[in-house]
């Protein structure tokens, strides 16, 4: 399917991307080709086929809900990454 | 022969016989990195004086009597790896100045045991890509041709290793991320099985795929790294709580009589050189005593759009972290919260990456989900299943890795659609996560090209097995690129 300008402008909306007019062109071009080769998948049946969403047949891997003390220093630096870190608290922006 | 260019055994035979230190292995790594990386550009950091703290520590160690296939041993990670006190960038200008505060349970493991790392590896931003050309930070280059890509996304682990930079080297792989640059470098690249080896500390892209594994100069190397970094991990529940074999002692296991899969759809896909190289492996294995057996996998072509469609989806929720506000890069001022991811992001963020973002977001999106993501669920699982059929019927199966060798960089890069078909032979076994390899099986015009070894799910035994049993009866792996 062919993408227009006010599509990838509403996908870069909601995947909060701020892009440029040029990009806006290159990307729409791109994903809609993108996607009509993704089409070919209409060709397969699966009518009656489970999604498969993992591998490892594992289920329900459960754990205490414990809080577990992790290394100071390291918590520190991890810290450190937040460019506005304020009283051991992340500061944002207004959100209302 | 340099110290540097020798393998892990090799290095240890000599660190144990106490001809050599490890200091003086990891000096002699350091120095081949300042003296060809200007060219190959597979670093994003080197650390050279933590390198040598580890190495002396190493040292010591051994001198108390300790022991250890990996005590000493030089190594580079690639830069999606969290390794305490290091940069790691993701190849990404939004995690540029990020320094990891912690191990990866595959790093620490790698520490227990002695191993010394050396350097962070360029990768395609985020592991976005076959070629590396994606990395923010420049391309890498082909140690066999320095105008070629090597392959990606872990093309810097790839290239530091097929120029001896190191003597081993960690990857990523999510739809044939270390096996498609060991393919083009001319190393020995495994893909372990989903759920095999520990996902925490590594820096999420596709998470019902991503798998970390090793870029070796051979199969038994291959063997002993992932013994060291394989079992489950109380930190990824993922991980999968079943015995790690005694890979390396199984490697000599007898092949004769065992039978070995091709698809004749996939050779279909092959001309000229390709074809030439794979049906000579194919006539090495029957001269090995194997038997070749025809499995039919129809559905195989399908794994590439089955992977661009789940993998953006996952890309555009996990790099959904990226905000600006617990840790990478962080716009000017603006008041408006949505306006300041939006800007972050944009100016944060590569080409390729956002591309898959809007693709996944747009999979995703209300009216779309169906059509896309749901149906792409549905065909991974025709896809699992055919694999998993022929898997019942043979002890492996054999695929080339890439379509051909290196490509000239620039040549592919406008084309998101022809880079994303460099895929086509590795995506199927991500998708159904099952162990993989890529060892090397010929050349053509000198360029390296590997071939792909499939096998059960967390049967890596046997995939080793059959890869060492090849790559003992041919000398591919033998042929050094020179610099």
């Amino acid at each position: 399917m062919k993408l227009q300008k006010k599509d990838i402008q509403h996908i870069a909306k909601l995947a909060r991307l701020e892009l440029t007019e040029k990009e806006y062109d290159l990307y729409g071009e791109q994903l809609s080709g993108v996607l009509e080769f993704i089409d070919k998948l209409s060709e397969v049946n699966t009518d009656n086929v489970e999604p498969t969403a993992q591998v490892t047949g594992l289920l329900n891997i459960l754990r205490e809900d414990k809080v577990m003390d992790w290394n100071e220093k390291e918590q520190a630096d991890a810290f450190k990454e937040a460019p506005n870190f304020e009283d051991n608290q992340y500061k944002v922006k207004r959100v209302l | 022969m340099k110290l540097n260019e020798l393998n892990i055994r090799e290095a240890q035979a000599k660190l144990v016989a106490g001809e050599i230190t490890s200091v003086d292995l990891t000096k002699a790594c350091l120095e081949r990195i300042k003296e060809v990386d200007e060219k190959v550009h597979a670093c994003l950091n080197v650390y050279e004086e933590m390198a040598l703290l580890e190495a002396r520590e190493a040292d010591l160690r051994r001198e108390k009597g300790e022991k250890g296939e990996l005590l000493g041993i030089p190594y580079i990670a690639k830069d999606n790896i969290l390794a305490r006190g290091t940069k790691t960038t993701a190849a990404s200008k939004i995690l540029e100045n990020y320094t990891a505060p912690f191990d990866a349970t595959i790093i620490k493991r790698l520490k227990e045991q002695g191993a010394v790392l050396l350097a962070k590896a360029n990768l395609d931003e985020f592991a976005h890509g076959a070629s590396t050309e994606n990395s923010a930070f420049g391309t890498t280059h082909n140690p066999w041709d320095l105008e070629c890509v090597p392959g990606g996304s872990s093309g810097g682990s790839a290239a530091s290793v097929a120029s001896d930079m190191c003597i081993f080297a960690l990857g990523t792989d999510t739809g044939g991320s270390i096996r498609h640059p060991a393919s083009l470098c001319n190393v020995v690249g495994l893909k372990p099985s989903y759920g095999r080896s520990s996902r925490f500390g590594l820096i999420a892209m596709t998470s019902s795929t991503d798998v970390p594994g090793p870029l070796c100069k051979n199969v038994e190397d291959s063997a002993i790294v992932l013994e060291a970094i394989a079992g489950q991990d109380k930190n990824d529940a993922t991980t999968i709580d079943k015995e790690v074999d005694d890979y390396k002692d199984n490697l000599k296991n007898e092949i004769k009589g065992k039978k070995i899969g091709i698809s004749p759809e996939i050779v279909g896909q092959l001309s000229g050189e390709s074809k030439e190289i794979f049906d000579e492996a194919k006539k090495k294995f029957e001269e090995l005593g194997a038997e070749i057996v025809e499995v039919s996998l129809p559905n195989a072509k399908y794994g590439v759009p089955v992977y661009y469609i789940i993998t953006p989806s996952e890309i555009s929720s996990n790099l959904g972290r990226f905000d600006g506000i617990r840790y990478g890069m962080s716009s000017e001022e603006t008041e408006d919260l949505t306006e300041f991811y939006s800007k972050t992001r944009g100016k944060g963020f590569g080409p390729e990456v956002k591309r898959r973002i809007m693709l996944g977001t747009y999979a995703l999106s209300a009216g779309y989900y169906d059509a896309y993501y749901l149906k792409a669920q549905k065909v991974r699982t025709v896809i699992k299943e055919e694999l998993d059929r022929a898997l019942e019927e043979v002890d492996v199966l054999i695929t080339p890795t890439a379509a051909g060798p290196a490509f000239k960089i620039g040549e592919q890069s406008d084309d998101p659609l022809k880079m994303y078909l460099e895929d086509m032979f590795v995506s199927p076994p991500s998708l159904a996560g099952l162990p993989a390899v890529s060892i090397p099986a010929g050349f053509i015009n000198d360029m390296p090209v590997g071939m792909q070894v499939i096998g059960k799910r967390f049967d890596e035994k046997t995939v080793l097995n059959f890869s060492y049993i090849f790559e003992q009866a041919t000398d591919y792996h033998k042929k050094k690129a020179k610099l």
